[in-house]
């Protein structure tokens, strides 16, 4: 059957109109300026990534973003004033807070503390100056992490403006976790697209959060993150998005390292986050991992691409979802074993609690292995509370709202207790239960 | 007036009809045992005391001190003094076996209006029986039973009922899976706890345990019926001769 190009969305067109008026205003030239062009002919050929595309069929963008928000303007003094609430899910927890208005970054709300072995940017300065230590990085790593053909990450390309540089340099331990609040800041519909690059050079430790506490705006986010040899780097991604939600994190992780993330989303709209990570070199661990919590009509979807592209690595893929009204979640992960990648060992396992009968939950896990020596394997549930359970519970007095609390709880708890951060694991148990106690 | 009556009691699992008339009185102090063939009912009847959702009741009433708990919720009849130790008894990950000990405790005695327990006095009662069963500090921080052998599950539900301090314990084969060792420490948790004020149903298949929880009386169950009742020397004959008469009797 022919492929016919088919009419264009309000959404697309809105996203044409504003690539040919903000083109002249975005930052970057040369090849920055092709790579920019590449993408956005990529999304003029074939439109918002949608059911019939294999990737995306359970999150139909053209169907699901009804409209395109403009690009947000630069964050005035108010837009920053009401920025500053963000991140509070870890106010508790001793971090360096990078904060980013609309997807511009606020250099006055951030805590910019010199630090040995540590450079702190943004992708805008970077992409203006020349010759600066920010601009070799982007140009060695930007669009380079990992290559793909996603929609998403090409209209991030495309639109990119702002987002955080930053450079761990070899055997650097940083003393804090890296807090990367991606605030909302602007009081009309708004749209950013924010690229990170993280670089952690060899033998460096790392922790660093993404986290994107946001109102009516829709964000695409990119974070590119390379992970040196020997290097041990911890990923959190935190999420709580009204408006559309779609972010992709880039990873090419090297040998002998140890890599674990953990993405947190609760109260959003529609929320897409893609985990696309390379294990790139022999002998590295990786623990990816990840808890979404949804009601009312949430959407979201979990979807990972993890390319086993080296021998004797160890993977293990673990979610969870809790799904109550007509929520509806979606996870979608796929291992690769590439051909020489002998002795990988990989295991992923998705687990979905639905609380109501109107709920959706689609699983679609698999495995496409080239090597022949090799341990992988995959699981998928979603059921119900258990009534045995329940039961038991009840049978020693406590009553059923509060068994069934109870184990809501115990179901996300077994996956926070795996959280190395003792900050970041209460705080995000914290979370969770204040989403317990808002349930009706 | 006795502390617990079961007039009569007819039910059906799935219309299957599993109790068929079941009369049995256990009075105020008193430990009954109730022992029987395989699928005469008898952990249907301790399913049916605790109030287990799918279980219909036909026909009949059960009584707890003078009032009907059929319509109650299960946690209702906790509150009320109903305790079944359970016969496999379910892991549940996540959450510590102290918050969950401490919640069962405050959430019935808040249903009976009464105040949270003391925190010194409740990690007193729990250290001491804890000691008692063999029950490591280890454990009570881990998911309730969650990685437990058969005998520790059997022993964490004594704890829970020492805790809890019931009125009517219903112990169904607390005895199945257990070593001889084993069932010695969970017999000796279960005779700490007689009490003038607490009656005890213990289910069992085998004549066994009753040696080491010596009863009062003992209820043969046969086809959904109690069907013979006698002293603690019933068991013994039970032992010898096999239930092979009372299958055969209640056909």
């Amino acid at each position: 059957m022919a492929d016919v190009t088919p009419m264009k969305t309000p959404a697309e067109q809105a996203l044409t109109a504003a690539y040919e008026a903000a083109r002249g205003k975005l930052v970057g030239k040369g090849a920055l300026a092709d790579l920019r062009a590449d993408a956005f002919q990529r999304f003029e050929a074939s439109g918002l990534p949608h059911r019939r595309v294999e990737e995306w069929k359970y999150t139909d963008l053209r169907m699901l973003m009804r409209e395109a928000y403009p690009l947000a303007p630069a964050p005035d003094a108010a837009a920053k004033a009401r920025a500053k609430e963000a991140g509070q899910i870890l106010a508790g927890v001793d971090c360096r807070r990078l904060v980013f208005v609309d997807g511009a970054f606020a250099p006055e709300l951030s805590d910019l503390t010199p630090e040995a072995g540590l450079t702190v940017g943004s992708l805008a300065e970077a992409l203006a100056n020349t010759g600066n230590l920010g601009d070799a990085l982007v140009a060695e790593h930007v669009g380079k992490t990992f290559a793909t053909e996603d929609m998403a990450v090409a209209l991030n390309t495309a639109f990119m403006g702002d987002g955080a540089v930053i450079r761990v340099a070899d055997d650097t331990t940083l003393q804090r976790p890296i807090h990367l609040v991606f605030a909302s800041g602007s009081d009309k519909p708004s749209a950013s697209f924010v690229r990170s690059l993280v670089v952690i050079g060899k033998g460096a430790q790392v922790t660093i959060i993404e986290d994107h506490d946001s109102s009516e705006a829709q964000v695409n986010a990119v974070l590119e993150l390379v992970v040196g040899d020997d290097a041990k780097a911890d990923y959190y991604k935190i999420t709580r998005a009204k408006a559309l939600h779609v972010a992709s994190l880039l990873a090419s992780v090297g040998a002998g390292a140890m890599f674990d993330t953990f993405a947190f989303t609760s109260d959003s709209g529609v929320v897409r986050n893609q985990h696309f990570i390379r294990f790139a070199g022999e002998d590295t661990q990786g623990n990816i991992r990840g808890v979404s919590l949804l009601r009312g009509k949430e959407h979201v979807d979990t979807t990972l691409l993890i390319d086993h592209a080296a021998g004797h690595c160890a993977s293990r893929e673990q979610f969870k979802a809790v799904l109550d009204d007509q929520s509806h979640g979606v996870f979608q992960g796929k291992i690769v074993v590439e051909p020489h990648a002998q002795k990988t060992d990989a295991k992923m396992m998705t687990r979905a609690l639905m609380l109501s009968d109107e709920a959706e939950s689609d699983n679609k896990p698999e495995l496409e292995i080239f090597a022949d020596d090799v341990a992988c394997g995959h699981g998928a549930t979603a059921s119900a509370l258990d009534p045995g359970l329940m039961f038991y519970l009840m049978s020693r007095g406590i009553g059923a709202k509060e068994a069934e609390s109870l184990l809501i709880q115990s179901f996300i708890g077994e996956a926070l207790e795996e959280i190395e951060h003792e900050g970041i694991r209460e705080a995000l148990t914290f979370a969770a239960v204040r989403w317990l106690g808002a349930r009706g | 007036m006795s502390f617990l009556e079961i007039k009569n009691l007819h039910v059906e699992v799935e219309d299957k009809k599993i109790l068929k008339g079941l009369t049995l009185t256990v009075e105020k102090g008193q430990v009954a045992a109730i022992m029987g063939p395989n699928g005469s009912g008898k952990s249907t009847l301790a399913y049916v005391l605790a109030g287990k959702p799918g279980y219909q009741i036909t026909e009949g009433d059960i009584l707890l001190n003078g009032e009907s708990i059929l319509e109650m919720a299960p946690d209702e009849r906790a509150a009320k003094g109903v305790f079944l130790a359970f016969q496999y008894p379910v892991e549940v990950p996540g959450v510590a076996t102290m918050t969950f000990l401490r919640t069962s405790l405050n959430a019935q005695r808040k249903t009976r209006g009464e105040g949270e327990v003391s925190t010194p006095e409740f990690m007193k009662l729990v250290r001491e029986t804890s000691a008692h069963l063999g029950i490591s500090a280890d454990m009570l921080k881990r998911g309730v039973n969650v990685g437990f052998s058969g005998g520790e599950k059997k022993r964490q539900e004594i704890l829970q009922m020492a805790v809890l301090q019931p009125r009517l314990a219903v112990l169904d084969e607390t005895d199945s899976g257990l070593d001889i060792d084993a069932l010695k420490v969970v017999a000796d948790g279960v005779n700490r706890l007689r009490s003038p004020e607490r009656s005890m149903i213990v289910i069992t298949h085998y004549q066994r345990l009753l040696n080491y929880i010596v009863p009062d009386v003992v209820h043969v169950m046969a086809k959904g019926k109690v069907v013979r009742t006698g002293g603690k020397e019933l068991a013994l004959e039970l032992e010898a001769k096999g239930y092979a008469e009372y299958v055969g009797e209640a056909a």
